[in-house]
C-alpha cells in the first residue's frame, strides 16, 4: 500500500480561486473595448459603403478635377489676387484667407473686450460693474445670427452714403465701408476721396466685414468676459488683501498680482471660446461677407460636387480649429505654475 | 422600388379608382409620393408672383400652382402638397438627397446642371422664358452697365446670374464689386437700403421683388439683358419616369391653352368629347381615348385634373404675373408658338 501523503496541516493562505473569464478584470476590459471598437468600425464601414453605393448609383464618384476648372464668379473683397478666370481652388483659397482674416482680428478684438469687461465686473464702481453684467447677460442670450443681422441691417446699412458719410481727418465711415488714409500708389500719402460717387482709399474695410467682425467680437467677448471673471474669482481673496496692505492700487493689484495668477484658469476656457469664434465665422454668409463657406456654397452649386466640397470645408475648419487649439495648449503650458 | 412600394401604389391606385395598373412604369419617386400621400415640392417662397406665402397662410404664385398641378396629376388632389422653401444655394442638394421630389423654382436649364457628369439633374420643358436684368434706383441716373464701373452690385451667390454678371463685366472690361448674398432675403433688403448701386437677377424676379418694395416706382430695370434664362422644373436624373410625368404636366398646361381649355370650361368640354366620337384630338388629350396617362404612370384623366386644379398656362400667367397683377409682366416670349411666343407642346398621341 502506498503511503498516504500527509495531509497539509494548515491550508496555505490560498490565492483566491481565479474567477471565470467573463468576470476576470484583466480580460473583460479588453473584450468590451474590442466589441465597441468593432461596432464603431462597422458603423463607419456601413456609412462609407452607403455613401459609395449611393454616389455610384447617382454616377457621382469622388473626383477632384473640378478644382482646376475656372471658377467663373468674382470675389470683391479678396486679400490674395483673384478673378473669375482662376480655378476653383484659388477661389476656395481666397475664401479661406478671408475667413482667417476675420477670425484673427476677431480673436484679438474679443480677447481685449472680454478681458476689459471681465475686469470691470470686479470694479469698485457699481455702475461699471452692473453695465458689465447687463452686457454679458443680454449678448450671450441672443443667437449670434440675429445679432449679425442686427449689426448689418440695422446699424451698418443705416449709415449715410456718398457726401453725407461721416468724415473725420483721414477716416471716412460710409454705408459701403470704412475708408482709412494710407500710402497709396507710389508711396504717396492718400486720404479717402469720393470718385464717381464711390469712396476710395488705400485701406478699405467693407461694412460686411465690419458687421461680421462686430458681431463676432461682441458675442465672443461676452463669453470671454465670463471666463476672465471666473479666472479672477479663482484667485484667493487673501491676494487682494495682501496687495492692498502693500498700498497697491486696484488696477496695479489686478495687473501685477491677480491676472498673472488667474491666467492658468482662464487659458483653457479661452481655448473653447476661440474655437467657437472660428466656427461661428461661417455665419458670414448672413451678412454678405465672402468667406470660405460662402465660396464653397457657390462652388458646390456650380460643380454639383457636394461631397467633395463639404470634405474640403470640413478639413479646412478642422485644421483651423486644431491649429488654434495647439497654440492655446502651448500657451497653457507656459502659464502653468512651475514647481521650483 | 420595393414590393411594399408597389403594393402601396396598387392599393392607393385602387382606392382612388384610377388605373395604376401592373404595367405602370416603375418610378421610385412617384411610389414614394403615393405612399406618403403628398408631394414635397421645393419653392423659393419669397418671390411675389412665383411663390410667396399669401394672406391666408397658403403659398401663392405660378411656381406654387405648378406644384398643385403635379399633385393633382399624381394624387388627384391639388391640396396634397407640402411646400418646402429652399434657397438658391440649397435647391440642388435638397433635390439630390431626396429631401424634395421636385424643384418648382426659377432654375435656368444649363449644360452642367443637366449633364450626368455635372449636377446630373433632369430638366422639364422650359416653363418660363426669362433673361437676366439689372435693376437700379431711378434717381441714380445709371442707364447702362458701363456706368456701374467700380460700384457695388448685389447678387445672389450660387446662381447663374452671378456667373453671367462676371462674364459680361469681363467682356466689357468694367471693374465692379460683386456683393454676394446667400439668398434674396438678404440681397434685396441690402439693395433697398442702398448698399449696392444695382442688383441683378432674372428680370421677372427683379420685377417681382420690386413689387414688394416700399417705393416700387423708384427703381428701374436697365434696358439691356445680360443673358437668356430659360427656366424649367427640375427632378433627379436617376428617375426618368418621374421626370417624364412632370414634363407632361407642363405640356398639359400649354396644350390646354392652345386647345382653349380653361379651369371653367374643362368639365363641359370633357362631357362634349365623351358624347362626340369625332373630336379625336380632344378625346385623346382628355383621356377619353387611349391610355396615355397610364403610359406615364398617371391616371388616364390626369390632364383634366391638372386643368381643373390650376387652369391652363395662359390663365396661370395672367393670374400671377400678368398685367392685372402688381408685377405687370408682358407675356413676350412666353406666348404660345402660334401667337409669336416660344411655348409649344408636343402632340399628345
Amino acid at each position: 500500500m502506498a503511503p498516504v501523503p500527509p495531509a497539509d496541516p494548515a491550508p496555505r493562505p490560498a490565492t483566491p480561486p481565479s474567477p471565470p473569464w467573463w468576470r476576470d478584470r484583466r480580460i473583460v476590459p479588453w473584450v468590451v473595448q474590442a466589441v465597441v471598437g468593432l461596432l464603431v468600425l462597422l458603423l463607419i464601414a456601413f456609412l462609407l459603403g452607403n455613401l459609395i453605393r449611393n454616389l455610384t448609383a447617382a454616377g457621382l464618384l469622388l473626383s477632384w478635377r473640378w478644382l482646376q476648372q475656372p471658377a467663373g464668379f468674382d470675389i470683391s473683397e479678396s486679400v490674395i489676387p483673384f478673378n473669375a478666370q482662376l480655378p476653383y481652388w484659388r477661389a476656395l483659397a481666397a475664401g479661406l484667407v478671408n475667413t482667417i482674416r476675420a477670425v484673427l482680428v476677431g480673436l484679438v478684438g474679443a480677447t481685449l473686450l472680454g478681458t476689459l469687461v471681465g475686469m470691470a465686473s470686479f470694479s469698485h464702481n457699481g455702475l461699471l460693474r452692473r453695465l458689465a453684467r447687463v452686457y454679458v447677460e443680454v449678448v450671450r442670450n441672443i443667437p449670434l445670427l440675429l445679432q449679425l443681422v442686427f449689426w448689418y441691417f440695422v446699424v451698418f446699412l443705416t449709415l449715410p452714403n456718398g457726401l453725407a458719410a461721416i468724415q473725420l481727418p483721414g477716416v471716412v465711415l460710409a454705408k459701403s465701408g470704412l475708408y482709412i488714409a494710407g500710402f497709396g500708389e507710389g508711396l504717396r500719402w492718400m486720404g479717402p476721396s469720393l470718385v464717381n460717387e464711390v469712396w476710395q482709399a488705400p485701406l478699405r474695410l467693407s461694412v460686411e466685414f465690419g458687421a461680421l467682425l462686430t458681431g463676432l467680437i461682441v458675442y465672443s467677448g461676452a463669453f470671454i468676459a465670463e471666463v476672465v471673471r471666473g479666472g479672477i474669482a479663482a484667485v484667493p481673496k487673501g491676494q487682494w488683501e495682501a496687495a492692498s496692505s502693500l498700498g497697491l492700487s486696484w488696477f496695479a493689484t489686478l495687473r501685477r498680482i491677480v491676472l498673472p495668477q488667474s491666467l492658468r484658469v482662464i487659458v483653457p476656457g479661452l481655448n473653447t471660446q476661440y474655437i467657437s469664434l472660428a466656427k461661428n465665422s461661417s455665419l458670414a454668409v448672413a451678412v454678405g461677407y465672402t468667406d470660405l463657406y460662402s465660396v464653397a456654397e457657390t462652388t458646390l452649386n456650380q460643380t454639383g460636387r457636394a461631397v467633395e466640397v463639404i470634405l474640403v470645408l470640413l478639413a479646412a475648419y478642422l485644421t483651423l480649429d486644431l491649429l488654434i487649439s495647439a497654440l492655446m495648449n502651448g500657451l497653457n503650458h507656459l502659464v502653468q505654475i512651475r514647481e521650483r | 422600388m420595393t414590393k411594399g412600394g408597389l403594393l402601396a401604389l396598387a392599393v392607393v391606385g385602387a382606392l382612388m379608382g384610377c388605373a395604376a395598373g401592373n404595367d405602370a412604369p416603375g418610378s421610385p419617386t412617384m411610389a414614394k409620393i403615393r405612399e406618403r400621400g403628398r408631394l414635397v415640392c421645393a419653392v423659393d417662397g419669397a418671390v411675389p408672383g412665383f411663390s410667396t406665402v399669401g394672406p391666408g397662410g397658403a403659398f401663392v404664385g405660378i411656381d406654387a400652382d405648378f406644384c398643385r398641378a403635379v399633385a393633382a396629376a399624381v394624387l388627384g388632389d391639388p391640396s396634397k402638397v407640402e411646400f418646402r422653401p429652399v434657397t438658391a444655394g440649397e435647391r440642388f442638394v435638397a433635390l439630390g438627397s431626396g429631401e424634395v421630389d421636385l424643384l418648382s423654382i426659377s432654375s435656368t436649364h444649363t449644360l452642367s446642371r443637366d449633364a450626368p457628369g455635372g449636377n446630373a439633374l433632369s430638366f422639364g420643358p422650359v416653363f418660363f422664358y426669362d433673361g437676366q436684368g439689372v435693376m437700379v434706383p431711378a434717381a441714380s441716373g445709371v442707364r447702362s452697365l458701363q456706368e456701374l464701373a467700380g460700384k457695388p452690385i448685389c447678387v445672389e451667390s450660387g446662381t447663374n446670374t452671378e456667373l453671367n454678371l462676371a462674364d459680361r463685366m469681363r467682356e466689357l472690361g468694367v471693374a465692379y464689386q460683386p456683393l454676394r448674398f446667400q439668398s434674396g432675403e438678404q440681397a434685396y433688403p441690402a439693395y433697398e437700403q442702398g448698399r449696392c448701386a444695382a442688383i441683378t437677377s432674372d428680370s421677372s424676379l427683379l420685377a417681382a421683388k420690386r413689387s414688394g418694395f416700399k417705393q416700387p416706382a423708384a427703381h428701374v430695370l436697365l434696358p439691356e439683358l445680360l443673358s437668356k434664362e430659360p427656366s424649367a422644373k427640375v427632378t433627379i436624373q436617376a428617375d426618368p419616369a418621374w421626370a417624364d410625368a412632370v414634363r407632361w404636366v407642363t405640356h398639359t398646361l400649354v396644350q390646354a391653352e392652345e386647345s382653349g381649355l380653361t379651369k371653367a370650361n374643362v368639365e363641359a368640354r370633357l362631357a362634349a368629347a365623351r358624347r362626340d366620337p369625332s373630336q379625336a384630338e380632344a378625346r385623346r388629350f382628355l383621356g377619353v381615348e387611349g391610355d396615355f396617362g397610364r403610359q406615364l404612370g398617371l391616371p388616364a384623366d390626369f390632364t383634366v385634373r391638372v386643368v381643373k386644379a390650376v387652369g391652363n398656362y395662359g390663365e396661370l400667367f395672367e393670374r400671377h404675373l400678368g398685367s392685372a397683377t402688381p408685377l405687370g409682366l408682358e407675356r413676350g416670349l412666353n406666348r404660345l408658338w402660334n401667337d409669336g411666343g416660344l411655348h409649344i407642346a408636343p402632340p399628345f398621341r
